[in-house]
């Protein structure tokens, strides 16, 4: 399955997912007044030493940053013009860091253990377990429905293919969509049928 | 929300994630802006779904990326596209289905469903979309009025585009019968 998450186990695994997004948060929030692209520069030096201790693989997620080169280079120059390089150099850095940081957290933690972080904070927001069982559900869904979405298409557009050697045209769209819609239903009858109560969430037996 | 409900939603969350399977295109004019087919898939919910359920479709497809699921167009994701030089853009995919859905309903075909929904894909997926997002990159960025104003002209042209598209398949949409609104 698709994911941001590092499979092979590194220390930072083992850290609960709720301890290390307060982290993230609390560096972020430390992070934002920093105008010293000293200490910038030294943070970043640090980020990447972890980065470079949880092993190679973390180390090419930093490539993922490839396409902000561009808009990178256009802060700078514009800072450049308007400020100090002391200036462009510290808004850079802290932007880059900021990302890697989160993407930190983003690369040791498993989707359903962010969720489980979330669970809290969403009670705090009101949220009935009921609604929040409902959340965490749709999130799976809506994650699994893009492999299922791509193969459909991809079906449809080899069928098209076998019958008259062209791509399927874009007027396909039209029953592509009216199939997913049709596929979302039975779906939802299939959850109604196994007693996924969704308008009181009791847990049918 | 009826079961039903939820799996439109959670169907059209994974529409917009599988339309940033498309590569994105990357114009220096456009400031690092990325141009791709994700703000297309906003505007159908909004379209398919309504203004509530297209906007929910939106933050659920935004709450999967914030834990880590590498949708965004480009194949980013996790905590980090909400702090960077897009999070406007990104964020604003929810007003921005919900204006969309909203105008779409108000008008109540007497235009004809495409000038409909190709209006209110105009307005939600491109308006709406950059006054959200072009402050936020004009700020982190230290940019003038004036630069901002190009980088929103550069959108300009996939915005009407995929507005267009976006009427057509909400009109061809209505010939099936499979309208959702």
């Amino acid at each position: 399955m698709i994911s941001g998450y590092l499979a092979r186990g590194t220390p930072l695994h083992c850290v609960p997912a709720g301890a290390k997004l307060t982290a993230l948060a609390l560096l972020s929030l430390a992070l934002l007044p920093v105008d010293d692209w000293r200490l910038l520069a030294a943070g970043l030096c640090l980020v990447l030493a972890v980065y470079a201790a949880l092993g190679r693989e973390a180390l090419r997620r930093i490539a993922l940053l490839r396409p902000f080169l561009i808009l990178f280079a256009i802060i700078a120059a514009f800072q450049l013009l308007t400020a100090t390089w002391q200036d462009a150099a510290a808004s850079i850095l802290r932007l880059v860091l900021m990302i890697l940081l989160a993407d930190l957290v983003t690369m040791t933690t498993r989707m359903q253990d962010m969720m489980a972080a979330l669970m809290p904070v969403l009670k705090l927001l009101g949220f009935s377990a009921a609604s929040r069982k409902k959340l965490s559900l749709m999130v799976s869904l809506a994650v699994r429905f893009v492999p299922l979405l791509a193969e459909n298409w991809n079906a449809r557009d080899e069928a098209w293919r076998a019958r008259s050697g062209r791509r399927a045209p874009l007027r396909q769209v039209a029953p592509f969509l009216a199939e997913t819609l049709r596929t979302s239903d039975h779906i939802a009858e299939a959850l109604d049928a196994r007693g996924f109560a969704a308008n009181r969430g009791r847990r049918s037996k | 929300m009826s079961v039903r409900d939820m799996l439109l939603i959670a169907l059209f969350a994974g529409i917009i994630a599988a339309l940033g399977l498309l590569p994105p295109i990357n114009l220096p004019l456009a400031g690092g802006v990325p141009i791709t087919a994700q703000s297309l898939g906003v505007t159908l919910a909004g379209v398919m779904l309504g203004a509530q359920r297209g906007a929910l479709a939106a933050a659920l497809f935004l709450i999967a990326v914030a834990l880590g699921a590498p949708l965004l167009a480009g194949g980013r994701g996790g905590i980090s596209v909400f702090t960077g030089p897009t999070a406007g853009f990104i964020l604003g995919f929810v007003p921005a289905a919900f204006v969309t859905g909203w105008l779409f309903e108000a008008w109540s075909a007497r235009l004809g469903v495409f000038l409909e929904a190709t209006t209110a894909a105009l307005i939600g997926g491109y308006l709406v979309l950059n006054l959200l997002g072009i402050p936020v990159l004009a700020w982190i960025k230290n940019q003038t009025f004036r630069e901002a104003g190009a980088v929103a002209l550069t959108l300009l042209p996939g915005g009407v585009l995929k507005a267009v598209a976006t009427g057509v398949v909400g009109y061809l949409a209505e010939g099936l019968g499979t309208r959702r609104g």
